[in-house]
């Protein structure tokens, strides 16, 4: 049995403690926000926060987030208006839209501990997400505008 | 301007709209016939679309007390933005206030929404038409009822901004007032359809309307293909034959069996080459999750029997294609006499291209939903052509089309890849066997790259004679590629006037000797379109050789250009040239415009600027999808090899630009592809089998090296011009921009794509 924490609330697993916790969160959960992409961490769609860190959730086991709290896109505003929400709002970032949740808590996280990125800071962090529609020109905007409230 | 927000949801989840201008579809029009009274009413070829074009807004609109309009959404959207443009166009005429809109999307039924293949780019430029006059028909119905409530001439009263207004007294009524009375109306003819003058647009052209998905995707609430949830899902992933035309010839499942939570292991027939959008069979595992699913799938034992395709090696393939384009083919134009120019010609110069099959690799992979029980198919399925996905069904299953019901979800990203419906005939088939509990068949980013509808392959091969001022007197351009034809029908030889409509039979220089010729070629893999199909490898080595010609003549690459392109005028290409589907009439190929984006980039990327020393610019510019469109690429290369963009300038000519925010992004877009398939785009093959497994092998362009910023310019166009193409004119420019301008800076010719690491050896 993993014991772990979802979006503030406490859930637990009693399957195969070696699924990534990708499929967990998608087909028992039904937290369908994350999503795949690769299933092998090369395109950052998956990404999730595990206590407060940026991770890919396609390689990590549910077992390794055993007693940890994970936030998916669905929990990391209750209202959806966290600033790199609204950027990518205000910037219309999206194309298809399917890998800006792993974009955005990908940058989520970068904002976290680096309150005033570089442009060399926003492209180290951002490298592993694929976007295969080509938004990358305004995920650059928008995390600088998030950075500075704009 | 402060963009304005409109709500959504899916026609399939309401069940029944309710409270409206019209319950039920009851015109169902094979033909669009332009309205007379309209500006720019403009002849397309959407009536010859399987479904046509309807318009009636009581298909598309409804109003309910409240004032609420919902409007339907009947193309898909995988980001190009037609599921908020075209609903846009509706509110628009309809004086609709956008913040009180509500887009609905349909379920796939070309009967009663027209044609719904979003492919082509042909989602605004068939459909602005249509939409807007379903807007202004239903206006003008509700300027009737209130003209009727309040017993005066129709003349003196006013629809504006989701009210109608008795101008002479200011009584007002909302449209939530009027849609009962409206609904009881006859839907006005074509010709008494009065349609705005473009003056008073409240969204079209004006880029003020954000995509109606935005707040959902940026929450997490966006539903794909992928992500459908249903009661009792099961969920299966699929061992394919790994060569083209290969069978099963045994399979252990024992293993798989005993992978707790596997339910069940399913035989899906294959059908034999030409395999259209079937399955190509395969050995399923149904399990209770996607991963219990692949574990079970990497448990089975399965042996191939690869058939005559196990040979297909890229590299030999490669050596023939160049060989036949070395050797006369069949000639598809001809112009003057190519061959006796070449041969008095002060200078020849020829060159040759490759460009290599692509995977689509669009980040939501394949993936349909499937409940198939007494009598009945739904299916939830990010596809871009849902009627036709609904007919494959039908046809599949041997059902009737009322008891088949598409709902169309998200498309994680199309590219071309979901117009193929075989992933949701998978789906179908396994959920028949498990006796009709919904099944989910998922195709993991492996499977996308192994089993993929390729992007063709091709060599280009261009002689050109000069004369003695450097002027080009001669031009002979051969190109072979195995056709998308031949996943249809048995052995086709010869690449189909489609796809050499796309830059060859319309190359649109001024040259008095001119010959085209098609070599043949087999196909070795199931080909498909991609985005922008055969304008890649055309564009590519046609705009490539345009720069290499001006270097052979010691001219600058943009004087070279527009001296090609010649004078302003409308080129005549021969009778087998297909414009993508559309009259020439309402869509020429103008060497103006050619010429106009020609200008405009040059002039906006300051062409011919002083450059740090490993820097250049590069220039292209193609028509297609009836668009023109031009780009200046700066390149900086440093002496490892090692390259980087620190600018691009796309201009565009796409006729009235009804969203010029999704056009900028689609450009933008386009850009960021065309650096991944001139970079790293590659798929081969290997005894028959594709060697790129994930995004390692088979790379896209990242954040870290793609254009910090494209910068595009809109060529700014009255609605009188048609709107034409977007979503796939920005491709085939980029390749040979940036490959033009990799030998501006370094002095490599770059004739082979991908560049991979011509540049570092």
């Amino acid at each position: 049995m993993v014991k772990l924490r979802v979006n503030g609330q406490e859930q637990s697993f009693d399957g195969d403690p070696s699924m990534p916790l990708l499929w967990y969160l998608r087909d028992e959960l039904g937290l369908t926000g994350t999503k795949y992409g690769c299933g092998v961490a090369l395109c950052g769609a998956c990404t999730v926060h595990v206590d407060g860190e940026a991770t890919r959730a396609c390689i990590t086991a549910v077992n390794d987030v055993s007693g940890r709290s994970v936030t998916t896109i669905e929990g990391l505003d209750r209202d959806g208006n966290h600033p790199v929400q609204k950027a990518w709002r205000a910037f219309n970032v999206p194309q298809c839209g399917y890998c800006q949740a792993g974009q955005i808590m990908q940058a989520a996280a970068l904002l976290a501990t680096n309150k005033n990125p570089s442009e060399d800071d926003i492209n180290n962090s951002m490298s592993g997400n694929i976007c295969r529609c080509g938004c990358y020109q305004r995920i650059t905007a928008a995390i600088k505008a998030a950075a500075t409230g704009a | 301007m402060t963009p304005v927000h409109a709500t959504i949801e899916n026609v399939s989840r309401r069940g029944f709209l309710r409270g409206l201008i019209a319950t039920g579809g009851f015109v169902v029009a094979a033909e669009f016939v332009p309205a007379r009274a309209a500006l720019a009413a403009f002849a397309t070829g959407a009536a010859k679309m399987p479904g046509g074009v309807v318009s009636d807004p009581h298909v598309f609109v409804s109003i309910d007390p409240s004032g609420l309009v919902t409007i339907v959404a009947h193309r898909a959207e995988m980001g190009t933005g037609s599921r908020t443009s075209l609903p846009m166009a509706v509110a628009d005429e309809l004086e609709a206030d956008w913040s009180r809109v509500k887009v609905v999307q349909s379920p796939g039924d070309e009967k009663k929404y027209g044609n719904q293949n979003t492919d082509g780019s042909r989602s605004l430029r068939h459909f602005i038409q249509p939409m807007r006059e379903c807007g202004a028909a239903a206006r003008q119905m509700l300027e009737t009822a209130a003209a009727q409530i309040w017993n005066v001439p129709v003349g003196e009263v006013q629809a504006q901004n989701h009210e109608v207004v008795h101008k002479p007294s200011g009584r007002k009524l909302g449209y939530g007032d009027l849609a009962a009375a409206a609904s009881a109306l006859p839907t006005p003819p074509a010709d008494q359809i009065k349609l705005k003058d473009e003056a008073s647009f409240r969204y079209l052209g004006r880029g003020n309307v954000q995509i109606v998905d935005l707040f959902d995707i940026t929450t997490g609430g966006a539903i794909y293909g992928i992500d459908t949830k249903l009661a009792g899902l099961k969920y299966a992933v699929i061992a394919r034959p790994p060569v083209m035309g290969g069978k099963l010839a045994s399979y252990d499942g024992t293993a798989a069996m005993k992978v707790p939570g596997v339910e069940k292991i399913v035989v899906i027939e294959g059908t034999p080459p030409p395999s259209k959008f079937q399955p190509i069979g395969g050995v399923a595992v149904i399990a209770r999750n996607t991963w219990v699913a692949l574990k079970g799938r990497d448990a089975l034992v399965v042996r191939w029997d690869d058939g005559p395709h196990a040979s297909y090696d890229s590299a030999a393939y490669k050596a023939q294609l160049e060989e036949t384009a070395r050797k006369p083919g069949k000639v598809v134009r001809d112009e003057g006499d190519a061959e006796k120019a070449l041969g008095s010609a002060a200078k020849t110069v020829f060159a040759e291209y490759y460009a290599p099959h692509l995977a689509h690799a669009p980040m939501e992979p394949p993936s349909a939903t499937a409940r198939v029980a007494n009598g009945k198919c739904e299916v939830w399925a990010a596809v871009q052509s849902p009627g036709g996905t609904q007919n494959e069904l039908v046809e599949k299953l041997g059902l009737k089309p009322e008891d088949v019901t598409v709902n169309v979800t998200l498309l994680g990203g199309g590219f071309g890849r979901k117009s193929k419906p075989d992933f949701v005939l998978e789906a179908a088939l396994l959920s028949r066997e498990m006796g009709g509990a919904p099944v989910k068949v998922t195709w993991t980013r492996e499977d996308d790259l192994h089993h993929d509808y390729l992007h063709t392959v091709s060599a280009e091969r261009i002689d050109a004679g000069l004369d003695a001022q450097g002027r080009v007197i001669a031009w002979r351009h051969r190109t072979v590629a195995p056709t998308i034809r031949a996943t249809f029908v048995p052995d086709p030889k010869f690449a189909q006037p489609g796809e050499l409509s796309q830059g060859v039979l319309d190359v649109p220089f001024d040259i008095a000797n001119l010959r085209c010729e098609v070599g043949e070629a087999e196909a070795h893999t199931r080909i498909g379109w991609f985005r922008s199909v055969s304008n890649i490898p055309h564009a590519f080595a046609i705009q490539s050789f345009a720069a290499e010609l001006a270097h052979a003549a010691g001219r600058d690459p943009k004087v070279m250009l527009l001296e090609l392109l010649g004078p302003p005028r409308i080129v005549h290409p021969p009778a087998d040239y297909t414009n993508y589907g559309d009259p020439q009439e309402t869509y020429p190929i103008d060497t103006a415009r050619l010429r106009r984006v020609v200008e405009l980039v040059a002039d906006k990327a300051e062409w011919g600027k002083k450059l740090p020393p490993r820097h250049g610019q590069g220039i292209a510019v193609h028509r297609s999808f009836l668009s023109y469109v031009a780009t200046v690429v700066e390149v900086a290369v440093d002496d490892k090899g090692k390259l980087s963009l620190p600018r691009v300038d796309t201009a565009i000519d796409c006729g009235f630009a009804a969203n010029p925010e999704r056009i900028y992004s689609q450009v933008e877009g386009a850009a960021v592809m065309g650096l991944s398939l001139a970079k790293y785009g590659e798929i081969s093959f290997k005894n028959g089998r594709v060697q790129q497994n994930n995004f390692d092998g088979f790379q896209v362009a990242r954040i870290d090296e793609s254009p910090p910023i494209t910068h595009v310019w809109i060529v700014p166009n009255s609605i009188d011009v048609p709107s034409s193409g977007v979503g796939e004119p920005g491709l085939p420019v980029f390749a040979p921009a940036l490959c033009n301008a990799i030998f501006a800076a370094t002095g490599k010719r770059i004739r082979r794509l991908p560049i991979g690491d011509q540049l570092t050896t």
